[in-house]
C-alpha cells in the first residue's frame, strides 16, 4: 500500500476537556477593570460557572490534536457524493477575515454598511445570471433552510390566489431534506418512482400531478448523478395544473453555464455556496443556502431585501407580499463573502469548464470502475457516479466494508446507502478540483480493496486499521445515548 | 486558472478512455432544448491581487471600531476574541471536513462537538444540548415545535420582550402549521406580563427572553413555576450568553427547553451571520429534538470514540416525519463556543461576566447623573433603554458624526418608544470611551 497516502502515524491521545485543568487558570487576556465594581441584587446571581479552566497550552494541544483526527479536503481526495467537496480557496479565507467585514454590526444604518451591502446586491446578481432565473434571497442559512423558503414561498404564493393544496409531489432521487422541509409547511410528500434510465418519465407526472397539488420538487441533476431529460415537459405538466417546480440546486457544480434553470421551467431553486462555490463546510456548517426565483415569486421573498437607490444600497421591508424572516438578520455573511470571490476569481469561462471537468471526472471514474463495482444505470452521469456493492456480495462484504477500508488507502469514503434507489449504493463525486493522478490513485485504491475482499476480506472487515478508532459502535450510541459528559 | 488542474494531455486521455471526442459530448444528454443558448454574463476573472485591492476597498467602506465606538448591542456584540481562537479555528481539518459521517475520519469534529454539547449543557444548567442551529431566532422556532410535539397543544406564547426580529422568524416558521401564536406584552417596569396566561389554558409553552430584549433580567423562576402550573412547557431564549457567567441560568430557574445565540461566544459579528443557534433540553424530550447530536460509545477495541447519534428523529431516516429539516447546521460556530468557553474556562467567564455588568451599569449611572433618563427600573446586563433629551435623533446625529454609535433607535420595532435607544455596553469599551459618549450626549 505505499503507493498510497494512507500511512500509519504518531495518533496523539487527548482525554476530553474537563479530564484536563485545575480550577484557577485562564486562557484568556482578562482586560483590568478601569470601571468601579457595582452592586447586583444576589438573588439574580449564580453561585458558580461549571466550566473546566485550562490554561493557553492546554486548550492549544487540545484542539490541535483533535483536528489531526480529522480529514478534510486538505488532507486528501474527499469524494463524497452530492455534497462537492473541491478545494476552499485560502484567500477567501483571509478576505472573509478582513476587518471591515468581520467587525460588521447588522443594525447599523446603511450608509455605514454600504461595502456589505453591495457586496451582497453584486453576489444576488451573479447567481441570477448563473442560474438564469430573476431574483435572489441570500437569507437562507443552508440548503435544507433554503428548500423550508422555497416552500413557504409556494404556500404564500398560492395562498394569495385562493389556494391552499395539500400535497407535493417528490421523486425517489430528490435530496433526503426535500420531504421533511415540505412537511413543515403542511405539504403531503406524493412519492413518484424514476423510471428504469433512473429519470423521471412524463407519464409518471402526469398519473399524479392534479389540483390539490402544490408542485413538484425536483433534485437536478438528481442524485443518481444524472440529469431530467424530460424536466421540461415535466414543468409544462406541473404549471398546467397550477403548481410550481422547485429545484433541489445542491448539485448545480455539474450545469454552470450549460443548463438555464428558468428556461427549463424551474420556478425556484436553491445553490449551496457551501458545495457549488467553494466555501468550506465547517464539518457540518456554516453553510448558506441562497434562493433564486423567477419574477413572479420575487413579492414573497424574505426581508430585508437589498434595494439600490440614487446610487446608495439600502434594506428594505417595503414587501408586503413578503414570507417574512429565515434568520434575525441578512444570512451568513461570512460565507456570502467567500463564494463571491469564488465566482468573481473565476468569472463565467471558469465556471463553466469548472462543470465540464466535474462532469469529465465522474464520467472517467464511471468508466474505469464499471467492471469492479455493479453499475445499475449505465448511461452518461453529470458530476457523481451511483454504483452498489452487487458484485460483492459473493465475497460476503458489503458497501460499508469496501469504504471503510478506503480510509487505510487515505481517502475519504464516497456517500454510501444514498440514494435509497440503489441498495447498497456508493455514491462518488470528485469535483474538477482533484488532478487525474488522485483520481487514478482513487481508482487503484477502489479495485484494491475489491481484490483484498476476494483473497482476504478480513481486512475489510476489520477495517478501518489506521484511524483514531476502528469500527464504533453506533448501535449502543442510540440505544443508550450518552451526549454530555 | 489555479483551481482547476487539468492539462490537455489529462483531458484527451480522459475522455479516451470514456469514448468521447470532446467535454461537450459528456453533456449530449442534455438534449437542445434544455442547453443554455448563451454564456453566463459574469464579470471577468480577477487575480489574487485584484480580488484583494476590490475586497479592501468594500470592506473598508463600513464603521467598524476601534474607529467607531460602537454601542450598539440588540443580538450581536462586540466582545474580545483571542488570538488562539482563530489561529486553532485556522486548522484545515476541521475547516475543510464535511458532517462526520464517517466517523472513524472525523473523531476531532465529534470529540469538539460532544464537549460543546456538554459545556453548553453544564453553563445553562441543562441536561443535553444539540451540535447547533443557525443562529438564535432560528433555535427558538424550533424550540416552540419542539414543544408543540411534546405537549400536542397547538398554542405557544411568546414574550414581547423575545428579540423582534426572532418573533418574526417564529412567525414565519410558523405560518402555514396553523398553530397559534399569543404574544404576552410588557410592564412598566421593562419585564414580561404574565398575567393573561391565568386566563389561557390548553397552550404548549411559555418563551420569556433574559435578560430581555431591553437588557432587563426577568424573573425566570417565577415565569417557569407559573408555565407549570397551566401543564405547559418552560422555553428561555438568550441573545446574550455571556450574562450566565455571572447570573443564575436557566435550567436551575426550570426552563424545559433554553434556546438562544451564541455569537458572544467567540464568533465575530459578521454583518449578522453566521451565528451559533444553541438548543438545549431535558433529557426525557431527547426524543422530540430537532437536529444533530453527538454520542459517546466505544470502538471494537473498547476505546472511547464518538458517533452522530439518534439519526432516526432525523430527514434522512425519519422523511417527512422528521423533527425538523435540518442537516448542514453551524457546526464550526459551535466548535469556536467551545474553544472560547475552553478559553475562559468557569473562573474566567465569572469575571468577564462581572466585567460587563460593572461597565455598563458605570454608563447607566453617569448618563442618570448627566439627566439622562433610563425607561425601565429593573436590574439590566450589558444593555438598558435610555430616553435622550431634547430630540433623539438630534442626539444620534450628533453623535455619529462624532463617530460613536448611540445604540439602536426602539422606535421600528416599539413604536410606543419612539426616541428611546437601546444601548450596549461590553468589555471592548474603556472608561474613557464611556466618560467621552456622556459628555458628548451633554453637548
Amino acid at each position: 500500500m505505499n503507493r498510497y497516502p494512507g500511512a500509519t502515524g504518531l495518533i496523539l491521545n487527548e482525554p476530553l476537556l474537563w479530564e484536563k485543568g485545575k480550577k484557577g487558570r485562564c486562557a484568556f487576556s482578562l482586560p483590568q477593570s478601569d470601571v468601579e465594581s457595582s452592586p447586583i441584587n444576589k438573588e439574580l446571581v449564580a453561585d458558580d460557572v461549571d466550566l473546566p479552566d485550562l490554561s493557553k497550552i492546554e486548550v492549544i494541544r487540545h484542539y490541535t490534536r483533535l483536528s489531526q483526527w480529522n480529514f478534510g479536503v486538505d488532507t486528501g481526495m474527499y469524494p463524497l457524493g452530492s455534497c462537492t467537496m473541491k478545494y476552499n480557496p485560502k484567500i477567501n479565507e483571509k478576505l472573509a477575515s478582513l476587518k471591515g467585514f468581520s467587525l460588521a454590526h447588522p443594525l447599523l444604518p446603511s450608509d455605514f454598511t454600504q461595502g456589505v451591502l453591495e457586496l451582497m446586491f453584486e453576489l444576488e446578481q451573479l447567481l441570477a445570471e448563473i442560474t438564469g432565473t430573476d431574483a435572489v434571497t441570500l437569507q437562507p442559512a443552508a440548503g435544507a433552510h433554503g428548500e423550508l423558503a422555497g416552500m413557504l414561498i409556494i404556500y404564500a404564493c398560492q395562498k394569495s390566489k385562493g389556494m391552499r393544496r395539500s400535497k407535493i409531489i417528490l421523486p425517489d432521487t430528490a435530496h433526503g431534506t426535500n420531504p421533511a422541509s415540505a412537511a413543515l409547511c403542511g405539504f403531503h410528500p406524493v412519492p413518484v418512482k424514476s423510471d428504469e434510465k433512473g429519470i423521471l418519465s412524463v407519464e409518471s407526472i402526469a398519473d399524479i400531478m392534479d389540483e390539490d397539488t402544490a408542485g413538484i420538487m425536483v433534485t437536478n441533476p438528481n442524485t443518481l448523478g444524472l440529469f431530467e431529460e424530460n424536466i421540461k415537459e415535466i414543468a409544462q405538466i406541473v404549471h398546467e395544473k397550477g403548481g410550481l417546480v422547485y429545484c433541489d440546486g445542491a448539485n448545480a457544480n455539474a450545469v454552470m453555464g450549460l443548463v438555464d434553470m428558468g428556461e427549463i421551467g424551474i420556478d425556484l431553486l436553491h445553490l449551496n455556496l457551501h458545495k457549488t462555490f467553494s466555501t468550506p463546510h465547517g464539518g457540518g456548517g456554516p453553510g448558506s443556502g441562497p434562493l433564486c426565483v423567477k419574477k413572479e415569486l420575487e413579492p414573497f421573498l424574505p426581508v430585508p431585501r437589498i434595494v439600490k437607490k440614487d446610487g446608495k444600497y439600502l434594506l428594505s421591508e417595503d414587501f408586503p407580499d413578503s414570507i417574512g424572516k429565515m434568520q434575525a438578520f441578512y444570512g451568513n455573511f461570512a460565507v456570502m463573502i467567500k463564494a463571491f470571490c469564488y465566482i468573481r476569481s473565476m468569472g463565467a469561462e471558469n465556471l463553466e469548464k469548472a462543470s465540464r471537468l466535474a462532469v469529465l471526472n465522474a464520467n472517467y471514474i464511471k468508466e474505469m470502475l464499471k467492471d469492479v463495482f455493479y453499475l445499475p444505470y449505465d448511461r452518461p452521469c453529470m458530476h457523481e457516479c451511483v454504483f452498489s456493492d452487487k458484485l460483492q456480495k459473493k465475497d460476503r462484504v458489503i458497501t460499508l466494508d469496501i469504504v471503510k477500508r478506503l480510509m487505510d488507502y487515505g481517502f475519504h469514503p464516497p456517500t454510501i446507502y444514498f440514494p435509497l434507489v440503489v441498495p447498497g449504493a456508493i455514491m462518488i463525486e470528485p469535483t474538477e478540483t482533484e488532478t487525474k493522478e488522485e483520481i487514478d490513485l482513487f481508482i487503484d485504491a477502489c479495485k484494491s480493496v475489491v481484490q483484498e475482499a476476494k483473497e482476504k476480506p478480513e481486512n475489510l472487515l476489520d477495517a478501518p486499521e489506521h484511524c483514531k478508532v476502528t469500527r464504533l459502535d453506533e448501535a449502543a450510541a442510540a440505544r443508550h445515548p450518552c451526549l454530555t459528559g | 486558472m489555479r483551481y482547476l488542474p487539468h492539462t490537455i494531455e489529462d483531458i484527451s486521455s480522459m475522455l479516451n478512455v470514456i469514448g468521447t471526442k470532446n467535454l461537450d459530448d459528456l453533456f449530449s444528454i442534455i438534449i437542445g432544448d434544455c442547453r443554455r443558448k448563451t454564456g453566463m454574463d459574469l464579470p471577468l476573472p480577477l487575480t489574487e491581487w485584484e480580488l484583494e485591492r476590490l475586497m479592501g476597498n468594500l470592506a473598508g467602506s463600513t464603521a467598524v471600531s476601534p474607529e467607531y465606538r460602537m454601542f450598539i448591542g440588540a443580538g450581536r456584540y462586540e466582545h474580545h476574541i483571542p488570538a488562539s481562537l482563530s489561529y486553532l479555528l485556522g486548522r484545515s481539518e476541521f475547516v475543510t471536513a464535511y458532517t462526520p459521517y464517517q466517523p472513524e475520519m472525523s473523531q476531532g469534529t465529534l470529540q469538539a462537538i460532544y464537549e460543546y454539547q456538554t459545556l453548553i449543557s453544564r453553563f445553562l444548567g441543562m441536561e443535553t444540548a444539540n451540535a447547533s442551529h443557525y443562529d438564535g431566532a432560528a433555535a427558538l422556532a424550533e424550540s416552540l415545535l419542539m414543544a408543540v410535539r411534546i405537549t400536542r397543544k397547538k398554542r405557544v406564547a411568546l414574550s414581547a420582550l423575545i428579540h423582534p426580529l426572532y418573533r418574526r422568524v417564529v412567525q414565519t416558521y410558523f405560518e402555514p402549521t396553523g398553530y397559534e401564536i399569543i404574544t404576552f406584552p410588557y410592564l412598566e417596569n421593562g419585564k414580561t406580563d404574565l398575567s393573561p396566561l391565568e386566563k389561557i389554558d390548553d397552550i404548549a409553552c411559555v418563551a420569556v427572553q433574559s435578560p430581555n430584549f431591553f437588557g432587563c433580567i426577568e424573573d425566570l423562576k417565577r415565569a417557569a413555576e407559573k408555565t407549570h402550573e397551566k401543564k405547559a412547557l418552560f422555553v428561555t431564549c438568550f441573545t446574550e450568553p455571556i450574562a450566565y457567567g455571572l447570573l443564575k441560568n436557566p435550567g436551575i430557574q426550570g426552563a424545559d427547553i433554553v434556546s438562544g445565540e451564541g455569537q458572544s461566544l467567540g464568533i465575530p459579528m459578521s454583518f449578522g451571520g453566521p451565528g451559533l443557534g444553541i438548543l438545549a433540553g431535558r433529557t426525557k424530550h431527547i426524543r422530540s429534538m430537532p437536529g444533530r447530536l453527538v454520542g459517546k460509545t466505544k470502538d471494537r477495541n473498547g476505546k472511547r470514540g464518538f458517533v452522530l447519534t439518534l439519526a432516526a428523529r432525523e430527514q434522512h431516516i425519519r422523511r417527512e416525519k422528521a423533527t425538523s429539516n435540518i442537516c448542514t447546521n453551524n457546526s464550526l460556530c459551535a466548535l469556536t463556543a467551545a474553544i472560547y468557553m475552553a478559553t475562559l474556562g468557569g473562573s474566567g467567564m465569572q469575571k468577564l461576566a462581572r466585567l460587563n455588568y460593572d461597565k455598563s451599569e458605570y454608563l447607566k449611572n453617569e448618563l442618570k447623573k448627566a439627566g439622562i433618563k433610563t425607561t425601565f427600573d429593573s436590574p439590566t446586563y450589558n444593555e438598558f433603554v435610555v430616553k435622550f433629551p431634547c430630540g433623539f435623533e438630534k442626539t444620534y446625529n450628533h453623535l455619529l458624526e462624532k463617530k460613536i454609535i448611540a445604540g439602536l433607535p426602539l422606535a421600528r420595532f416599539y413604536p410606543e418608544l419612539a426616541g428611546h435607544s437601546l444601548l450596549c455596553v461590553t468589555e471592548t469599551k474603556t472608561k474613557n470611551d464611556m466618560d467621552e459618549f456622556v459628555r458628548k450626549v451633554k453637548s
